[in-house]
């Protein structure tokens, strides 16, 4: 099931790149995908983690979300840089991650990592440690929004 | 006729947008005080600038396959960004470069090293 | 003409990042300086592929945008461990 998918998008990201639609060219992407799919079924990486369809359904409606969310975090951020005084007060927090796949931690993170304003430092276990470009960014990644979203997202809450 | 005039207007505002914001994150980098807060101003440049940038592109190239290349661009940025952004913060921590801090909401370690700098 | 806009934005961002790599202070600021230059070349290599006429040039953006990333994770384990070969004693948990 994951095999056949993964193969199909490979399939697809082939098309894509090449552009030409010619006998060979597609026989030999089949070739590639063929090769590939069994390379990393030998690895053993076709799982839950290495491939999450599971979380497919659930980007439709996680991915704007998530741009509106850096739309305003930047220009929160361009705000301050723009300002003359340059009001940081950066602040480093250690915050309790909800997920509870190591796939949930590692969105989590990232997600941080990708708003503008806030910044992944590390991570041990669940607890991950955040810097804060402002007090108020820090208050908002405690909140804890962002956490219960990417839970949701997850699917484990 | 018109809803071309709505895409290109579109197109216009968002590529004048990414530029503007890859500017100002470019000015961020150069006026913050150290290595953790220019890593914010970065990562300005790499989701809303590149993001503007490229949406504003895709809008001009219309349904081809150059829009789906865009697109990759696009994924590709959503990605890396983070991970080399997470990586850069933590070899100049595990290289005791400190942030300079406001405030520090950490429970304390001994020697005020934090565990995740191994 | 708005290809041409964006084409000087990145270039003048490109410079200010550059007075950033020459000034850092520590080697962090640097490799940030060299990502981020690696980024807005990519958005360069876009935008003038489309000032010129000629998409393909996105092929080759997106080849630099796996690049810019490996380099940027080889320079920082060179200097987080003096090696690339560095393999650590224990594989870290989670």
């Amino acid at each position: 099931m994951r095999t056949v998918s993964l193969g199909i998008v490979l399939f697809l990201f082939w098309l894509t790149l090449s552009g030409h639609y010619t006998n060979f060219l597609l026989s030999v992407g089949v070739g590639c995908v063929v090769l590939c799919l069994l390379l990393v079924h030998r690895m053993g990486l076709i799982d839950s983690e290495g491939h999450p369809i599971a979380m497919l359904p659930r980007t439709l409606t996680y991915y704007p979300w998530l741009a509106w969310e850096i739309v305003k975090s930047s220009l929160g951020v361009a705000k301050i840089i723009l300002s003359p005084s340059l009001p940081i007060s950066p602040t480093m927090t250690l915050i309790k991650a909800r997920q509870k796949t190591s796939v949930g931690i590692a969105t989590f993170g990232n997600c941080i990592t990708l708003t503008p304003g806030t910044l992944t430092t590390g991570v041990a276990d669940d607890e991950v440690t955040v810097h804060a470009l402002t007090r108020d960014g820090a208050n908002d990644i405690q909140a804890g929004r962002l956490n219960q979203r990417v839970a949701k997202f997850e699917g484990s809450a | 006729m018109t809803m071309e005039m709505v895409i290109f207007g579109l197109s216009w505002l968002l590529i004048g947008i990414g530029s503007v914001f890859v500017v100002i994150g470019a000015v961020g980098i150069v006026r913050m005080p150290d290595v953790f807060t220019r890593l914010h101003a970065a990562s300005l440049i790499e989701t809303l600038g590149g993001g503007a940038l490229l949406l504003g592109l895709m809008l001009q190239a219309g349904f081809t396959l150059v829009t789906l290349k865009l697109a990759m661009i696009l994924l590709l940025f959503v990605f890396t960004a983070p991970v080399a952004t997470h990586a850069v913060a933590q070899a100049a921590l595990h290289q005791e470069v400190m942030p300079k801090l406001a405030s520090d909401r950490r429970p304390h370690q001994a020697g005020g090293k934090s565990p995740e700098a191994r | 003409m708005m290809f041409l806009m964006a084409t000087i934005a990145i270039l003048i961002a490109m410079a200010l990042v550059v007075v950033r790599a020459i000034r850092g202070p520590t080697v962090f600021d640097r490799v940030l300086a060299g990502n981020v230059i690696g980024t807005l070349a990519i958005l360069l290599l876009a935008v003038v592929g489309f000032l010129l006429g000629r998409p393909e040039w996105l092929d080759i953006a997106l080849t630099y945008g796996l690049l810019n990333l490996i380099s940027t994770l080889a320079v920082l384990k060179f200097f987080r461990h003096g090696d690339l070969a560095f393999v650590p004693k224990e594989p870290p948990k989670l």
